[in-house]
């Protein structure tokens, strides 16, 4: 059974004229496999941020604190080591790739994470079977990776990856901004289907609770001031649904 | 978009670079490095082809090879075909003309589509010797073909390269210059499209110490479009130049400019320029240049100059983009979050790059030649990482 640990975590980003300024303060949070975790917090409340150090993106920097997956260092790994580790991240705002086809692109990183190419014939029936799950047309294969596409279509192929890449440990950042209720069903059947197994975690970030309907959490966590202050069951969602994160922005500051 | 107030006060181009025409090379002063269209060229480096070096002791082979339906034939010097499509506008392409022995008279008949493309090989076997060449393609009225011009060996070369597309005429020319490291190779092209004429024109610079390639189009006749492409990979050392030239001076024609390079390498030098003239009486022209250069390595220098005058307010669109950088963090980030190696990311990003390029080469065997010379310099460049590391 796999487990993401995160220990004290404190993380910066450059400001100006060589400022830093800290984002994260002291986040600590374990999700193992079989669990789904949500962080919902407010904009702003540095969730992202705590997704994007986690993948290893170079803008933001480790200043205490540790990462751990099932014992091994993620924040001594490169971003690719950290994926072929078992670590996956649906992006919020996932970028075009001009001239690299969505079924290029996923060949290529399946072969990554797998440690060997897939037979073109089977891969290419896995991907179809996982394209059509997830509604995509099949002529997206042939398409300049997210080029063009809807916010929908970008989140589809989020979670189509996902599928294909199998991780361990899956972080959504924001998966359910800019989708329509059609959109969101199926983006969460795709989540659902991959957190069956008992060998999968899910940490889900969100600002709203409307996937969480879709997406059941065993665990929420409210993000505030770039930390966790409040922590609880799904009963902590449907809280936050009811009354928003007023009652939480007061602890920001407060020790936890 | 650019301001076309102050582009229609004045009736003539301010530019006068491409005004001085004449066949006598005398007519040109030798440049000295500073004048606009010389001062990003390394003269030194251009083995005298500017000055008055001898261009008739070198030896450069042209063969052509064409289906029957398709004339090759000899020109010598002084027939009357040759020269008709173009005056020379600098020194080096005076004294090609001047100089060549034996033109190459490539003819596709009025209404003829030539099943299998017309292909020019040039062979350079000495850098030491200097030789000029002159290649005329004329596209009878209504007739299309694909025409390819390969470039190999070593060689110091000046030649200028004639398109004469007839009414309705469809040309596809690709020039590739894969020339071995050595080589010295200054050209001009020259296109003149009949009315309604299709002319495109695929450059792919690999190869050479120094290339300076100057392809124009000039429309005589409503109707025009012309689509002028090109891809470039400088390595260590190498300086390959790009100039293009369109002179809309009728009505109704398009032009697309399209020139995407890589660099990589200390001393790596690529000059793209783009001039583009609309004349007054150029009403309805719809044009647009773009070049995208992606800097690999530090040590590599891209320039990138677009020139767009527009002297009449009736344009349906004018338009120039250019943008030099290196590969972007947010492309590499998300393909290495995948857990692709970051090698092999950049790898994936710059055959990306190219792609779109490639896919419109109008040659197969081309398109496979040129796909595997783009996998040629990422291999390179992989190899001189690994030993840097």
């Amino acid at each position: 059974m796999s487990t993401l640990e995160i220990r004290g975590l404190h993380v910066s980003v450059a400001a100006q004229a060589g400022e830093s300024r800290e984002i994260l303060r002291g986040v600590d949070l374990t999700v193992t496999a079989g669990q789904t975790h949500a962080i919902m917090g407010p904009n702003g409340s540095g969730k992202s941020t705590l997704a994007y150090s986690i993948a290893g993106h170079p803008k933001y920097r480790v200043t205490s604190g540790s990462v751990t997956l099932d014992g091994r260092d993620v924040l001594a790994m490169s971003v690719d080591e950290r994926a072929r580790a078992g670590l996956f991240l649906a992006m919020q705002y996932p970028v075009e790739v001009p001239g690299v086809t969505v079924s290029n692109f996923l060949r290529t990183a399946v072969t990554a994470v797998r440690g060997e190419a897939p037979k073109l014939r089977e891969f290419v029936r896995e991907m179809n079977g996982a394209m059509a799950a997830l509604s995509i047309d099949p002529s997206f294969a042939q398409r300049n990776l997210n080029e063009g596409f809807s916010g929908g279509e970008k989140k589809r192929h989020e979670i189509l990856q996902l599928q294909m890449l199998n991780p361990k440990i899956a972080i959504l950042d924001e998966t359910d901004s800019g989708l329509d209720i059609d959109a969101l069903k199926v983006v969460s059947a795709g989540i659902n289907a991959y957190r069956q197994s008992p060998d999968h975690g899910v940490l889900l970030i969100t600002h709203y609770t409307r996937i969480l309907r879709y997406v059941r959490p065993d665990f929420v966590h409210v993000f505030v001031g770039g930390r966790i202050v409040a922590e609880g069951g799904p009963e902590l969602a449907d809280e936050l649904e009811a009354s928003g994160y007023e009652r939480f922005l007061a602890m920001e500051g407060a020790p936890a | 978009m650019v301001s076309l107030q102050a582009a229609v006060e004045s009736a003539a181009p301010v530019s006068r670079l491409h005004e001085r025409a004449s066949f006598d090379p005398a007519d040109f002063p030798v440049p000295g490095g500073r004048e606009e269209e010389w001062r990003f060229t390394p003269l030194r480096r251009l083995r005298r082809l500017h000055a008055d070096g001898p261009l008739d002791a070198g030896k450069a082979g042209v063969e052509a090879d064409a289906g029957p339906e398709i004339t090759v034939v000899a020109a010598e010097h002084g027939d009357p075909r040759l020269g008709t499509a173009f005056v020379p506008a600098d020194r080096v392409s005076a004294r090609a003309f001047a100089s060549f022995r034996e033109a190459t008279i490539v003819t596709i008949p009025g209404g003829v589509a030539a099943e299998r493309p017309v292909v020019i090989r040039v062979r350079g076997e000495d850098a030491g010797q200097a030789a000029a060449g002159h290649v005329l393609v004329e596209a009878g009225a209504n007739s299309s073909a694909v025409v390819v011009l390969e470039h190999a060996g070593s060689a110091t070369y000046a030649d200028n390269v004639e398109f004469l597309v007839g009414d309705g005429a469809r040309l596809d020319v690709v020039s590739v210059q894969d020339w071995a490291r050595d080589a010295v190779h200054l050209s001009h092209h020259h296109a003149v499209l009949g009315k309604d004429a299709t002319f495109t024109h695929m450059a792919v610079t690999l190869g050479g110490d120094l290339v300076r390639l100057a392809p124009s189009v000039r429309y005589a006749g409503p109707g025009g479009n012309a689509e002028l492409r090109g891809i470039y990979f400088a390595d260590s050392g190498q300086h390959l130049e790009h100039r293009l030239f369109v002179d809309h001076a009728r009505p109704d024609c398009r032009s697309r400019v399209t020139y995407k390079g890589a660099l990589r390498g200390d001393g790596a030098h690529t000059v793209w320029i783009g001039d583009v003239v609309i004349r007054p009486e150029a009403t309805g022209t719809d044009t647009y240049e773009a070049n995208r250069n992606l800097v690999l390595t530090d040590g590599a220098r891209a320039d990138s100059v677009p020139n767009l005058e527009i002297l009449t307010g009736e344009v349906v669109r004018a338009g120039h983009a250019s943008a030099s950088g290196r590969l972007e963090d947010e492309h590499l980030f998300y393909l290495t979050a995948r857990g692709i190696p970051v090698e092999e990311a950049r790898r994936l990003i710059i055959r990306g790059f190219f792609a779109e390029l490639i896919g419109q080469i109008a040659a197969d065997q081309v398109r496979a030649k040129v796909t595997a010379a783009i996998e040629a310099e990422l291999d390179a460049m992989a190899r001189a990482e690994g030993g840097a590391r």
